[in-house]
């Protein structure tokens, strides 16, 4: 079976750029206004994961979460990490190396 | 219009260079030209801006009602004064089209501050009596100093809808705007920034995953205004509950927009109105947290009322935002370019079928460096992807349904609830649909419309809180109760 998310070799460079610089990661799968939809990575600890969020694996040794409802929704698609250049506007850590991350459901 | 090379953060009236040193090139939508620096912030600017508004605070807090109210009104008449400088800066840095931001975002703006300017004035405790000699008297006060957070998709008008409850209850306040607008609200500053005394608004630009968090999660605000989306919201909240203090979150939606077959009854001004009802999915370029973008058409009008609006979408003209002429400018940045182009894609490939638009357009010359993408319609259905998820853009999702009980299951199988459109003639049908759909604004005969006095916030995903109306001032002021006896006996318990 395909793991349920994964990511590009950008997307793990800058990860691991992010953990020199911040410590452990986590990332939340947004949803709604502005720059939601995107995956958010966060310091870990920043945001517990809830009752109603999934742990759909790890990317490179961070954990990825998605509110269940959401996953559902979206009709439990693969999610492929990539990064983008150009700084997104959000907490997301990456903005402030001015690439965004971007899910992918191939 | 005056437009330096770099702009620095307001701070206690002044304009004050970030501790960084930093700046960064901001973009115009329109030609994906940088036009201007603005300040790179650090989260030390936040406590300087922090600084700044707990000095001002007891001065502004104590003011009358009036004096407040003063204030307000005139800030209102600076930015009446200076509309057209602003409609084109707000245009020029979002890339929505100028004859929006000169007939709503701007005019929107300058009544939201009379409003609250009134509202403050006419605000009044309450008493409760008791018995004949004891009295609860019942007062409001300012929280003090409050963080906002401010979205990309009105710069202004948010900027609004926060600074003047804010202010009318007799707060200061520290507000950071979105990364990608950044400019429009210091051309604000540059207007009103002498009417506001020193320390009352402050702006602090930067990335949110910096100043941001440390304006959201900082234990010298009182209360956390935020609009953007689901997890940001969650960690809105999160750092709220960790400070004890209030939030208010606006996290977005899928707002359905219903037409009922009564809508062809005739060929008159309602079904004229009707069809642009349903086009207003492209107002600002679909960026927009209440855009209408699930179309739910009765199935016996869907063929004929359809093909009006894919008329009416055709002659819509796209082009650079200050073209007065213009009526779709350009997405706000590459990313939600990127992400719309994303969506469609994933729409083609559930199988949605694109009616209309679907690429990105050529528009020539400098354009073409531009953030544009055409008003598009996908016809599906609701459980796909492109009906479930806010894509953020022109991008409208259109379904059929058999009945009102139909209509209604297809309007609320959503996890959002922030707006809603019903179309019909038939008032008693309107009124139990308007009840009956899970979401916090229902608009009956009308869409996008957002005069003050008129409450708005989110059901269910789409939020917690409500803003536009004099609600918003207890939502931005400490209750105060003096309980009083005027019985001169003792309880008798010692």
């Amino acid at each position: 079976m395909a793991q349920a998310v994964t990511a590009t070799p950008a997307a793990l460079e800058v990860i691991s750029r992010l953990e020199a610089a911040h410590g452990p990661l986590v990332f939340h799968q947004s949803g709604g206004c502005c720059d939601g939809t995107s995956p958010m990575c966060l310091r870990e600890g920043e945001l517990p994961p809830g009752p109603g969020d999934v742990h759909l694996g790890d990317v490179g040794d961070v954990p990825f979460y998605i509110d269940a409802d959401q996953y559902e929704r979206w009709g439990r698609p693969e999610f492929v990490i990539d990064v983008a250049p150009g700084a997104a506007d959000s907490f997301s850590l990456e903005g402030t190396v001015q690439v965004h991350f971007v899910t992918h459901t191939p | 219009m005056e437009l330096k090379e770099r702009y620095d953060n307001f701070i206690g009236g002044e304009w004050i260079a970030p501790t960084t040193r930093e700046y960064r090139e901001n973009l115009t939508p329109a030609t994906g030209q940088p036009f201007c620096e603005v300040a790179h912030s650090a989260p030390a600017d936040i406590e300087l801006a922090l600084d700044a508004a707990h000095a001002a605070k007891d001065a502004w807090g104590s003011r009358s009602p009036a004096e407040r109210a003063a204030v307000l009104d005139a800030v209102a008449d600076a930015i009446e004064e200076n509309l057209e400088m602003l409609a084109v800066a707000e245009s020029y840095e979002n890339g929505k089209p100028v004859r929006e931001t000169i007939n709503a975002d701007i005019p929107l703006a300058v009544d939201h501050f009379r409003y609250f300017a009134d509202a403050a004035r006419a605000e009044e405790g309450r008493i409760s009596e008791i018995d004949d000699q004891t009295y609860a008297y019942h007062f409001h006060e300012p929280l003090g100093v409050v963080g906002q957070i401010i979205p990309f998709n009105f710069p202004l008008l948010m900027a609004a809808w926060k600074i003047a409850p804010a202010l009318a209850a007799g707060n200061c306040t520290v507000l950071k705007p979105a990364s990608p607008t950044p400019w429009s609200i210091l051309k604000l500053a540059e207007v009103v920034g002498d009417i506001v005394p020193a320390g009352v608004l402050n702006i602090v630009n930067g990335p949110g995953a910096e100043i941001g968090r440390a304006l959201a999660s900082n234990k010298r605000i009182a209360k956390i205004a935020f609009t953007g989306e689901t997890v940001t919201g969650r960690l809105i909240m999160s750092y709220a509950a960790q400070n004890l203090i209030p939030s208010t979150t606006e996290l977005g939606g899928k707002s359905p927009n219903i037409f009922f077959e009564d809508v062809m009854a005739a060929d008159d001004a309602f079904l004229d109105k009707a069809i642009e009802g349903l086009v207003l999915y492209a107002f600002n370029k679909g960026e927009v947290c209440t855009c209408p973008s699930r179309a739910l058409i009765h199935e016996s009008i869907y063929d004929g009322f359809m093909a009006r609006c894919l008329e009416r979408i055709r002659a819509i003209k796209q082009g650079h935002p200050l073209d007065i002429a213009t009526m779709i400018g350009a997405q706000v940045s590459t990313a939600q370019l990127e992400k719309i182009e994303g969506y469609v894609k994933i729409g083609r490939e559930e199988g949605a079928e694109v009616l209309i638009g679907g690429e990105r357009p050529s528009l020539g010359a400098e354009l073409d460096g531009g953030y544009y993408y055409e008003p598009t319609v996908l016809k599906g259905h609701n459980k796909m992807r492109v009906f479930q998820e806010e894509i953020f853009g022109p991008v409208l999702a259109v379904t059929t349904f058999r009945d009102e009980a139909e209509a209604l299951e297809i309007a609320n199988d959503t996890l959002y609830g922030l707006g809603a459109g019903v179309w019909t003639r038939d008032g008693s049908r309107a009124f139990r649909m308007g009840r009956a759909i899970k979401a916090g604004r229902v608009w009956t005969n009308c869409y996008h419309q957002y005069p003050a006095h008129a409450a708005f916030g989110g059901y269910k995903s789409s939020g917690v809180g409500r803003e536009n109306h004099r609600m918003m001032l207890e939502h931005y002021s400490q209750t105060k109760c003096l309980l009083v006896s005027y019985d001169p006996n003792p309880l008798g318990f010692f």
